[in-house]
């Protein structure tokens, strides 16, 4: 909008014109111009966006149909089976048991992506930023790298590494560390692990991005103040580079709770995660109200946590 | 159907092919793994019509993917419950697979089948039961012809079990074992079976589609198992045996249908027709190593399938059956059990 305003206001070159009519051309033209501009990215909200959220949550109020799809009888079915489930063997309502730990998981190893993420992002955004400015392309260039190939690859190299006779076993065996295979693939663990591994790019690049603007010159400062290094990073590096923190842990947040071809593949169809959840509704389950109400129930909770995070930090450094 | 087609968008089902429709195309929606690349090469070569193929994991995944529309595809691969409920929900349409030429070539007993009598509607893929795969090298004990494998494993297997993940196969595996009705709707025989899986869980390791690899990479020691797949991984790993559970096991057969919103429909059945030719079909089966269904294929096939255990069975294997789709009630109770296992 900011940007629609700065336009230059009208000039009275059109001297047929009276002044007045001048001005309320150009403002029209200004008007049409500026939905012009706009009605790409409305389409796009709109279209990809907006509607199809109306039809999950249209769907999400109906019934499911004997063999998938939807039958057209409302009914809020499908949001009270999100958390409780009449037992199918004495018809008891009691607490979805299978819904609430798969949310819990994909909640806590979420929480944990974003966390190792940033515990191992921070040092190396910050290694990145102190290189000579010439360097820190090809540094950067060298962590965007796993971007060039697809998902879905990478994820099937990490099961290279993580099998029983992948590259991680066999060389600890080799070194003699172990005398038998751990088990890595097909758990929670290696889960975590391709979660982490695909999402650390997401951190480093904000954080870098705050750490470059970073005034060195301050740390100094509080080194001469006599802070420790401890101090520095709690007192003086973090406060400055809070809004990269931010940012990182948004990034990485949002996409790893939805995370599906991870889980799918690294934790062996057992130990789901709610994206898991949500696509087997429409496959298996056959229950395309129930995937509805899950999905948008997702989208709802990121959107309050969002809110609430967003709304902490910048709090907290107003007061800074 | 362009709502539907979002809807599908946003659950995460990827539509994989691009919609562009040129004439001599055919769109080929088959389980993964499964397609012959020979037979696509000679029948393109044949017929000058290009094929696409894409992938599913389940029957139910294939269903989903069918019923939301805009998916682009010709044909399908239904297994022999899934053919009725798609003819039923309208999904596909006859294409007067009795009136083709290869026809003739049908082995006589795939001809009236339970899902489609008298073959208007689809043309036979391949067939075969879900048994297990059992690599030998880690256990050959007792209980190596039963269910017991898998449900009530010994200790070597324990955490070494993959099942296939087919809600309907993993059901009827339990009440086979269990000795129960099939399609049952009975709550206590239904929470003995719910106890069973549950309980039986905790000792496999996945609960996953890509058998073959688990098996042959020695991630997993017995996998609940179709059986061309389980030749297949013996080929490549020779103490992979099939298992027929004395219980009882599951058979299917898979085939071709129609969509009913195919685009390229002449093409679609000039493809039905060519499967059904012998020397086409059992290209079919060297690839992927189950049975055809057409008669005099048997003579194109590679020599070894004719005495392979896993196709032609042996002393002492339990029976395979066909089980039709349940109710919607007992397919309701069966997914909470599913669910409930897979959380």
């Amino acid at each position: 909008m900011a940007l629609v305003e700065t336009v230059p206001g009208p000039t009275a070159q059109h001297t047929t014109l009276s002044g007045e009519e001048a001005t309320a051309q150009a403002e029209r033209k200004t008007r049409r111009l500026r939905w012009i501009l706009l009605t790409p990215a409305l389409a796009i909200i709109c279209g990809i966006g907006i509607m199809p959220l109306s039809i999950i949550l249209v769907y999400s109020f109906m019934s499911p149909g004997p063999y998938a799809g939807i039958s057209w009888e409302p009914t809020f079915d499908a949001w009270i089976s999100l958390v409780l489930e009449r037992d199918i063997f004495d018809d008891t309502l009691q607490l979805n048991d299978a819904h609430i730990s798969i949310l819990f998981r994909s909640l806590w190893l979420a929480l944990l992506t974003t966390v190792l993420t940033l515990i191992f992002g921070f040092p190396l955004a910050y290694f990145i930023a102190t290189r000579p400015a010439r360097q820190r392309n090809l540094w950067l260039f060298m962590i965007s790298l796993p971007f060039w190939s697809n998902l879905l690859v990478r994820t099937f190299a990490m099961m290279l590494f993580l099998r029983d006779d992948g590259y991680i076993n066999n060389v600890l065996l080799l070194i003699g560390l172990i005398d038998k295979p751990m088990i890595l693939i097909y758990t929670e663990f290696a889960v975590a692990v391709g979660l982490v591994y695909a999402f650390l790019p997401l951190m480093v690049m904000p954080l870098y991005a705050s750490m470059e603007k970073l005034d060195f010159r301050l740390i100094e400062a509080g080194y001469d103040l006599y802070a420790n290094r401890l101090q520095v990073l709690r007192r003086v590096i973090i406060p400055l580079v809070k809004p990269g923190i931010v940012a990182g842990c948004i990034l990485v947040f949002i996409p790893a709770i939805g995370s599906w071809v991870t889980p799918k593949l690294l934790g062996g169809g057992k130990g789901l995660m709610v994206g898991n959840l949500i696509s087997n509704q429409f496959g298996t389950s056959r229950d395309w109200p129930l995937g509805s109400a899950i999905a948008l129930f997702l989208m709802l909770m990121v959107m309050i946590a969002l809110i609430i995070y967003v709304r902490n930090s910048t709090a907290a450094r107003d007061h800074g | 159907m362009k709502f539907t087609k979002f809807v599908a968008v946003c659950a995460g089902v990827v539509l994989g092919l691009g919609q562009a429709m040129a004439a001599g195309e055919l769109h080929f929606y088959n389980w993964g793994n499964y397609t012959s690349p020979e037979l696509i090469e000679k029948f393109e070569k044949d017929s000058g019509i290009k094929v696409t193929i894409d992938g599913y994991d389940s029957n139910e995944t294939m269903l989903a993917k069918v019923k939301a529309g805009g998916h682009g595809y010709d044909l399908a691969v239904p297994s022999d419950y899934m053919v009725k409920i798609m003819i039923e929900e309208g999904l596909i349409q006859e294409a007067g697979v009795d009136e083709m030429e290869n026809f003739k070539n049908i082995d006589p007993k795939w001809v009236d089948v339970y899902f489609d009598p008298g073959r208007k509607y689809s043309a036979p893929w391949q067939w075969g039961s879900t048994g297990i795969s059992l690599n030998t090298a880690h256990y050959d004990g007792p209980k190596a012809d039963s269910w017991e494998l898998v449900f009530d494993p010994p200790e070597e297997l324990v955490g070494r079990i993959n099942m296939v993940s087919e809600m309907g196969d993993v059901i009827n595996a339990g009440l086979f074992y269990l000795g129960m009705e099939k399609c049952n709707s009975n709550k206590e025989d239904l929470k003995k079976l719910n106890d069973l899986l549950v309980s039986a869980k905790q000792k496999w390791r996945t609960i996953d589609y890509g058998v073959i690899e688990k098996l042959t990479s020695g991630d997993v020691y017995a996998s609940h198992n179709w059986n061309g797949a389980s030749m297949r991984a013996r080929l490549q790993v020779p103490t992979i045996k099939y298992i027929m559970p004395k219980e009882g096991l599951l058979a299917w057969a898979d085939n071709v249908v129609l969509l009913s919103d195919a685009k390229n429909v002449e093409e679609a059945k000039t493809f039905m027709n060519y499967i059904m030719a012998p020397e086409n079909a059992a290209l079919i089966s060297n690839f992927a190593r189950y049975a055809n269904g057409i008669k005099g294929s048997e003579e194109f096939m590679d020599p070894e399938m004719a005495k392979a255990p896993e196709i032609i069975g042996y002393d002492g294997a339990g029976k395979p059956e066909f089980i039709p789709p349940c109710s919607q009630e007992v397919t309701e109770m069966y997914t909470k059990i599913w669910n409930g296992l897979l959380k």
